[in-house]
């Protein structure tokens, strides 16, 4: 028999950084923008092996783009996602305070990973079904959802779409392509499967995209959610947004840190790319590039997007409490908004004082919305009826439901 | 024996009628709606080429094409979850668990999921699948071929629940539930697939094809989701049950020599509260019978509402006739399963003032 010349131990994986430590990025592993080559979308996943374990990236520090996986936006696209994206960011501080104004019970920004919900929805398009975890506002705003329903959604008001029933940020807009959005991480994965199975078994064009966090990728679900991928080549792009932290656990609690989160996709027989989630223009190019594969027919591509969550995970948590305070500001990969600024900057389309412009002009929409739905009330103000409780449970409401509306009064 | 062979209000009026044990009810039932309908997708482990284990979907791939009827991964929690996203898209799947003891993988998908898809999108998205299983005891399958989780299935909003006792209702029961647009828990009492298990293990066993219910309609025809079947009239209790233990109830009947109004669920929700208010006002008494374990199964659900509803009528303590609080034991399977003696006790036991 053989012995061990040392006891075993147990390793439980740390961060690089906890509170009062200075951050430390050092053990990342950062392409340069433009060093990876493009496959064509027909590659087979084992010839793309590399794209599982490195980085695309397209813009470089000074704001240039580079290399095979630029995507050769036009200035107006540029602007309209950096325009989606500033929104985006405006919506997320103006509900951030209305939750310390007390006028809901919760909410959940997307801080530092507007590029991957904004540039995404912009590309799919609303016929396609995304099945969103709780960071993808972007997609909305990018597609012009009215401001004023996702806060009525936020408030639970008398005019919240889903009628009071949902944690706030958990919105349903099935004519935006957004799916609605469940509490149980991961669920929404497998069915995003589903959906693109049915699409493609109808002969249809249709295809799906959904998002899962890193920490979730540790669910059975997003496992289950690979294998039909695989086995039906569903047209399906599956993201896994590695935005480093699952509330106060680190990316490597959820196996980050033996591989990548986009190598995970290889034991299926999916191509994997991994990409810099704050880069919008290597967004853009990889989930084109899994569009059109899924759109002829060539199944499933995950992507991880690299990224970092700045905010806290919600309202109810405190980040200071388990990660260096100033983490944030030294992500190496930059902000996603300062980025396509600069780019747009370099192109000489866009401009310093645009940029206040824009900004400025999306308070001022945001605080029209914030004031409008206001007006109709905020969280337990103001309410849809309480009939509205019993209702949609079936179909048809059956006797139990009945008597015990009555029993409330309604 | 007991005639069940009610007309049903709508049996289509063309095709005859063919003896059909019940997996060849149900078999019909999935050719009939796949025909007629190409949103209507049939899959789950083995059921796709081979036709699953109890043949259930037998040659509905031969007949509707690979894509219509597949085989999946062993993985309950994936192929429910597919179907959940099929049914946002507009299908009718229908899946197959291939034991109801294997559900609980996917157990979160049906009631975080499907259950409340519905509400939670304010009508958006609905999940109208059918999740079909083969479940309860009877066939020595030991702790994980012989469940009966009901139960868990009827305390989630947004869930109905379905559970034939016979051929005819099978088929129209699955049929119904195909066309629902509800999420539906579609339980087979694997016992009385092959023959209408009367209730006394050490008998023989009949033929489906003895019994009316065997003749089932070769084409179209729906069994209305919610409403119970009296099965047979009585004046003296009312027992209430379903699947297997309706043909228990029978024999436990008949053994007591008790005049027993059985009343067959057929559906667990939504239930058919009415036609048990009225038995039990009748009889003044009733005793439950089901085989999944006693304590928070649905006979405690059962004995409630008939408490709060015929609590003045009632002659006696309602009585439970029920599986025991173990897990589902192999080589004690008879003394666990709940037969025509223990029926017959619980009958004399409410006739004579409850006395236990």
């Amino acid at each position: 028999m053989t012995r061990n010349t040392q006891p075993l131990s147990l390793r439980v994986p740390e961060p690089s950084g906890r509170p009062g430590d200075a951050p430390d990025f050092s053990h990342l592993k950062l392409d340069a923008a433009g060093a990876l080559d493009r496959p064509a979308i027909d590659a087979r996943p084992v010839q793309m092996l590399d794209l599982a374990f490195r980085l695309i990236r397209v813009l470089d520090d000074e704001g240039n783009a580079l290399g095979a996986w630029n995507p050769r936006l036009d200035a107006e696209t540029l602007k309209k996602g950096l325009k989606a994206m500033i929104l985006t960011r405006a919506f997320d501080d103006r509900m951030h305070r209305a939750h310390r104004q007390g006028k809901t019970s919760f909410y959940m920004k997307c801080t530092g990973e507007e590029a991957i919900a904004v540039a995404q929805g912009m590309i799919l398009s609303r016929e396609d079904m995304g099945f969103p975890t709780y960071r993808q506002q972007g997609l909305l705003i990018a597609r012009g959802y009215p401001l004023v329903d996702m806060m009525n959604q936020i408030y639970s008001n008398a005019s919240d779409p889903i009628k009071g029933r949902q944690l706030p940020i958990m919105y349903s807009a099935k004519d935006y392509g957004f799916f609605t959005i469940s509490g149980n991480l991961g669920t929404q994965v497998p069915q995003a499967v589903g959906w693109a199975m049915a699409s493609a078994y109808k002969g249809d064009d249709k295809i799906a995209i959904a998002w899962i966090g890193d920490g979730a990728t540790a669910e059975g679900d997003f496992h289950n959610a690979l294998t039909f991928a695989s086995v039906y080549r569903a047209p399906v792009i599956l993201n896994v947004v590695n935005n480093q932290w699952a509330i106060s656990s680190f990316q490597g609690i959820a196996g980050g840190m033996e591989t990548t989160f986009a190598s995970k996709a290889i034991g299926y027989g999916l191509p994997a790319l991994r990409v810099d989630g704050n880069d919008f223009l290597a967004v853009w190019a990889a989930t084109q590039w899994a569009e059109e594969r899924a759109r002829s027919n060539q199944g499933a591509t995950v992507i991880e997007l690299f990224t970092y969550r700045g905010a806290p995970h919600s309202t109810s948590d405190d980040p200071s409490r388990y990660r260096p305070g100033d983490e944030h500001e030294k992500w190496p990969l930059g902000d996603p908004i300062a980025r396509l600024k600069q780019h747009l900057i370099a192109l000489g389309e866009w401009s310093e004082e645009q940029q206040a412009e824009a900004e400025a002009e999306a308070v001022a929409q945001v605080r029209a919305a914030g004031k409008e739905s206001e007006a109709i009330g905020t969280l337990g103000q103001s309410r849809p009826s309480v009939k509205t409780m019993f209702e949609e449970v079936y179909a048809t409401e059956d006797w139990r439901l009945t008597e015990q509306r009555r029993e409330v009064g309604v | 024996m007991v005639d069940q062979t009610e007309a049903p209000a709508s049996v289509a009026a063309e095709g005859g009628v063919q003896p059909m044990n019940m997996i060849q009810a149900l078999n019909s039932a999935l050719h009939v709606k796949m025909a007629e309908d190409p949103n209507v997708l049939s899959f789950g482990e083995d059921a796709g080429y081979f036709g699953g284990v109890f043949r259930v979907t037998d040659q509905l791939q031969q007949k509707h094409g690979l894509t219509r009827s597949f085989d999946t991964p062993i993985s309950e929690c994936g192929l429910v979850a597919a179907a959940i996203g099929m049914g946002a898209y507009g299908l009718r799947p229908v899946v197959e668990i291939q034991f109801a003891d294997y559900i609980y993988p996917a157990y979160d998908q049906i009631v975080s999921e499907a259950a409340k898809m519905r509400y939670r999108s304010g009508g958006q998205f609905t999940s109208p699948i059918v999740v079909r299983s083969p479940y309860g005891g009877g066939i020595f399958g030991g702790q994980t071929h012989s469940q009966s989780p009901e139960s868990l299935f009827t305390h989630i909003a947004g869930l109905k629940v379905v559970i034939p006792s016979n051929p005819y209702d099978a088929k129209g029961l699955l049929t119904a539930s195909i066309e629902d647009g509800d999420p539906v828990i579609f339980l087979e009492p694997k016992r009385l697939y092959n023959g209408p298990f009367d209730g006394w293990h050490q008998k023989p066993v009949s033929p489906w094809k003895a019994q009316p219910s065997a003749q089932v309609p070769t084409g179209k025809y729906t069994v209305p989701i919610g409403e119970a079947a009296v099965v047979r009239e009585g004046s003296d209790v009312t027992i209430l049950c379903y699947g297997t233990m309706v043909w228990v109830s029978l024999a436990g009947a008949e053994h007591a020599g008790v005049d027993a109004e059985v009343i067959d669920l057929r559906t667990l929700v939504p239930l058919d509260i009415a036609t048990i208010e009225a038995s039990v006002k009748k009889t003044g008494r009733c005793v439950i019978v089901h085989e999944a374990p006693k304590t928070s199964g649905y006979g405690a659900e059962l004995s409630a509402l008939v408490q709060e509803r015929c609590f003045y009528h009632l002659e006696a303590p309602i009585g439970r006739v029920a599986g025991w609080d173990t897990p589902y034991p192999h080589a004690f399977e008879w003394e666990y399963f709940p037969g025509p003696e223990r029926v017959a006790a619980a009958l004399k036991a409410v006739m004579t003032g409850g006395a236990r």
